[in-house]
């Protein structure tokens, strides 16, 4: 008798289609991930792959075997036209796949959590605070501890967690930098987070997933992740830049515009990204729209 | 007087939108000649326009749906095209603006006013007679759900030429919906739409509702069904439930968008979240609605066809009930990236693994059904194999995005893209052209052409893999869905071997219009007096093909599943009755007709902000609605003499093989 070891072959089954999902596939950014959370993700797919191939690969050779076997042109096939029911049959039917859903449950549970956006990476490491805010149709990205702010171009180091407070001052986006893994939405009048790391430095896409509008397809963004030396360089580079963002500024750049050129702030308008905020919530702070007469309720914010 | 409409809503300037209006308008000039030269107003009118016959009224469901289909499909090879060229620097060859208006009319076509006015034309066709029934519950009703469709898809058609369709997608997520980004009527005309379509769904629900539940023969107890009679009454339900929240979540958006108001707004206190929820809440449920009839067409065709019963009934039965339930706990799976909690997320996508079990034991069902069966391949059975197979994979990308790491990397891209494409091509539309074939003989009296189907199939089959298997590797490769242009060069390739794919698609629609065509020049050569072309199991192979408007002479007795096979074994399947009786129909009426009138009467002006033309055409619909609960004259009467009449007709054309038959030379392909 041959015995095989399930978690063997599982593991075995899986090992086999990461392999031939990561084979040559530098040019397909979700297979070659940048950092531990699109590790993990990238995992968590070929696990769900393989284990629903349990089910699939005999379904397929089934749908095309029986009909086959049982095709009415062939007289030495058996046929049984009352044949209706099978208790062993049905268990199968119902167990296999729960067995497999229950699996699948867990995983997904405990990856979940762990993959929590808004969860920090490591919590003992002082991550690097970024801003984002989401403009028709530009990204605006703001480094409160450096008081520097860009737009179209993030930097930042590696192997440092980074930790992102997202919102949009238009409709709803999607911030994505598929080789880093998860993406959030940033919304109008409330705040996401998102939190990633980048363990390998290189120059990476990141683009809006979410359908927002005529300049849609343009708003991408480079992701320049450095070392920490060149990062500090970076950020005294800056810091040198005549350009500075203050209200008027921001009410300039956030009108719609298609194509917005990558450019640098050497300071920012404090608190400005819970102004954003702000305006849209409550229609308060000093972005508030322009005043209207009836008084309007804070509401329970 | 015309509210913002003028002569500069119509986009003059569009070539390929004015090329598109010409062509409709000519196809619609010509069938109007037609009619006019052939003298056929007084029949149209008088026997289907005013028709409140479920056969007649199915019909013009599919004759609806598949004049959307074709105009659906020619917004996908739009979009295909644009998608292979505009790589780079290009930014293709449609305007900008007229991509995103194409993608949200594609989606909002292909659910609402194909994929939905198909199903429900083979819930007419089909449901009244395998429960044994002589019409639906409610005639009038069913005459008016259809006109609110038809009328709600002639608004989308107008809008091609007047004005714009929305560019905000199909699902119109507010806030970009909202007047503020979207100022145009395009999002105007997506609400009225759908809205109106909706509606008519909900009265469609209701009526196929009672009609299962009160007209069954004697008999027929629930679990003596039909498995297309269960699936459309779990649909039925989900219809009921669900679109009263579109309903809602469209009249409050449209409160937003008309009065100023603030529900979805991102400012004083709206909240766009909400709007987001309330339409997966209908969405998802949207989904199985649109997929249980299609499970139960596999159903009838995988038994038929291997001259089995099907396996596991009941196991079907509460697999579907359980997908019913389940479909209205599954619908934050559309958005696990907007930021909910872990516990929220995981709940959810948990959910919806949860539906994998009940569908996967319908799919070994169908395939026990097989085993140790007799298969026949007939172009029916083409689809359910093309479905079971490729059926899988879809489902098998569906567990992968129900997890919400994955869906991290995988939502809105083009992977996303290509499985609900694999869900809904592979599964509801191989399963409504499974179903338009396998009762086509039963509603014309002449099957179609075998030959042609099957070419068809293969174009449909060869194309979905060709058009869709990229489209899981560029979600891979990090391109997100709704793109009129990009940057990635690497991405071209796999778009232009999806645009072949869609090529391909067109050959297999072209081979079904031909299949149409020859099927009705031949169709003196293929008449089927039986009734019965496929070796039947349900009660609507019992009678003759077309059935008489009353369908059974006299109303079957029903003694188990299968109750025609039941008669077949029995040798009792075409005993002549010694006599009949009297038969009460209900009489035609331009009512519902007029009120889909009126309905895209007032769409129209709404869109257009007319308002007094708004205002007659909803007193017109009430003044109609008024008239018609005062007409006492609704019902007429079949005399028992003119019943055995027709009767007599059809046993007398009946080839002599009457009895326990199955006669190979009457089945096509068999």
């Amino acid at each position: 008798m041959i015995k095989i070891n399930c978690h063997s072959a599982f593991a075995g089954l899986q090992g086999f289609c990461l392999a031939v999902f990561l084979s040559g596939c530098s040019g397909i950014p979700l297979l070659d991930p940048k950092g531990p959370v699109g590790v993990t993700e990238l995992h968590d797919i070929g696990a769900a792959f393989a284990l629903m191939l349990i089910v699939v690969i005999p379904v397929i050779f089934m749908a095309l075997w029986f009909p086959r076997k049982y095709r009415a042109s062939n007289p030495n096939a058996e046929y049984n036209p009352k044949w209706r029911n099978s208790v062993k049959i049905d268990l199968v039917t119902w167990l296999v796949p729960t067995a497999i859903v229950l699996a699948l449950g867990t995983l997904s549970w405990k990856e979940t959590h762990r993959l929590d956006p808004f969860k920090p990476i490591d919590p003992a490491v002082r991550p690097i605070s970024i801003e984002v805010v989401s403009l028709d149709w530009k990204w605006l990205f703001i480094y409160p501890d450096q008081n520097i702010a860009t737009v179209n171009q993030l930097v930042f180091p590696a192997n440092v967690p980074v930790s992102f407070r997202l919102t949009s001052d238009t409709v709803m986006t999607s911030f994505f930098i598929p080789q880093l893994g998860s993406q959030i939405y940033a919304m109008a009048a409330m705040q996401t987070r998102l939190h990633l790391l980048a363990d390998t430095p290189g120059v990476y896409f990141g683009q809006n997933q979410q359908f927002s509008g005529q300049g849609y397809s343009d708003m991408n963004f480079k992701v320049s992740v450095t070392s920490l030396n060149q990062f500090n360089a970076w950020v005294k580079k800056v810091k040198q830049s005549p350009d500075r963002l203050d209200l008027a500024r921001f009410k300039e750049i956030s009108k719609p515009s298609i194509d917005f050129p990558a450019a640098s702030y050497s300071w920012v308008e404090q608190g400005l990204f819970d102004n954003i905020i702000d305006k849209h919530q409550n229609n308060r702070g000093n972005l508030a729209i322009a005043p209207r007469k009836e008084s309007i309720s804070s509401g329970t914010h | 007087m015309f509210g913002k409409l003028s002569l500069s809503s119509i986009p003059w300037d569009n070539t390929i939108i004015m090329g598109a209006v010409s062509v409709v308008l000519l196809l619609g000039l010509v069938i109007l000649a037609l009619t006019t030269y052939y003298q056929k107003w007084t029949y149209l009118w008088k026997e289907w326009l005013t028709s409140v016959d479920h056969k007649r009224i199915g019909v013009m469901y599919i004759l609806l749906a598949l004049v959307m289909l074709l105009r659906g499909f020619s917004d996908a090879i739009l979009m295909r095209m644009q998608q292979a060229v505009a790589a780079g620097t290009s930014h293709g060859f449609l305007v900008p603006g007229h991509f995103d208006q194409i993608f949200s009319a594609h989606g909002t076509i292909m659910i609402l006013f194909m994929a939905m006015p198909f199903l429900v034309g083979l819930m007419n066709i089909a449901v009244p007679q395998q429960i044994g029934a002589r019409d639906v519950a409610f005639p009038f009703l069913n005459s008016v759900g259809f006109w609110l469709t038809a009328a709600a898809a002639a608004l989308v058609m107008v809008s091609l030429g007047v004005g714009e369709f929305s560019k905000a997608g199909w699902s119109g997520y507010a806030p970009l919906t909202e007047r503020q980004f979207s100022p145009g009527t395009g999002v105007d005309y997506w609400i009225w739409s759908i809205q109106i379509a909706g509606i008519g769904s909900l009265l469609t629900g209701i009526n196929f509702l009672v009609t299962i539940l009160k007209m069954r023969a004697p008999g027929m107890k629930l679990m003596r069904m039909p498995i297309f009679v269960w699936t459309t009454l779990f649909t039925n339900v989900l219809m009921i439930f669900a679109f009263p929240v579109l309903t809602v979540a469209l009249a409050l958006l449209t409160f937003d968008r008309y009065l100023g108001m603030h529900f979805f707004t991102s400012t004083l206190g709206g909240n766009p979240m909400m709007y987001v929820n309330l339409f997966w809440i209908w969405g998802h449920p949207e989904v199985y609605i649109v997929i249980l009839p299609a499970f139960g067409v596999f159903s009838e065709v995988v038994a038929t066809f291997s001259g089995k019963p099907l396996f596991g009934y009941r196991s079907i039965v509460y697999a579907t009930a359980a997908i019913t339930v389940l479909s209205f706990s599954v619908w934050l799976h559309h958005f696990f990236t907007m930021g909910a909690g872990a516990n929220v997320n995981a709940a959810f996508g948990i959910a919806t693994m949860l539906i994998a079990i009940p569908t996967g034991v319908k799919i070994f069902n169908w395939l026990f059904t097989m085993y140790r069966g007799r298969v026949r391949f007939t172009s029916p059975m083409y689809w359910t194999l093309g479905f079971l197979t490729t059926f899988v994979v879809g489902g098998m990308t569906g567990v992968m995005l129900s997890l919400p790491p994955a869906d991290f990397v995988l939502h809105n891209s083009l992977f996303l893209v290509a499985h609900f494409h694999n869900v809904l091509i592979a599964g509801t539309l191989f399963g409504l052209f499974a179903g338009y074939a396998y009762w086509f003989p039963k509603v014309t009296g002449f099957p179609l052409n075998e030959k042609w189907g099957k070419r068809a199939f293969w174009c449909w089959l060869i194309g979905f893999y060709l058009a869709f298997m990229p489209l899981y590797a560029l979600g891979f490769m990090g391109m997100p869905r709704r793109m009129p242009h990009y940057s990635n060069l690497a991405w071209q390739p796999y778009l232009i071997v999806a645009a072949i794919g869609t090529a391909v698609i067109l050959l297999g629609i072209i081979f079904q219009i031909t299949q149409l065509v020859v099927s009705i020049r031949h169709r003196h050569d293929t008449r089927d007096l039986t009734g019965d072309p496929w070796d039947g199991r349900t009660l609507e192979w019992s009678i003759s093909s077309p059935p008489p408007a009353y369908n059974f002479a006299i109303i079957p007795v029903v003694h188990g599943i299968d109750a025609f096979e039941d008669m077949k074994e029995k040798g009792i399947a075409y005993l002549q009755p010694h006599s009949y009786h009297d038969i009460t129909m209900p009489i035609n009426t331009g009512k519902g007709f007029i009120i889909g009138a009126l309905v895209f009467v007032f769409g129209f002006s709404m869109v257009w902000y007319i308002w007094w033309l708004a205002i007659l055409s909803a007193l017109g619909m009430l003044f109609t609605v008024i008239a018609r609960s005062m007409d006492d004259d609704v019902e007429y009467v079949i005399s028992a003499a003119e019943v055995e009449q027709i009767e007599n007709e059809r046993y007398r054309k009946l080839p002599s093989i009457a009895g326990n038959r199955h006669v190979d030379g009457l089945i096509p392909g068999g």
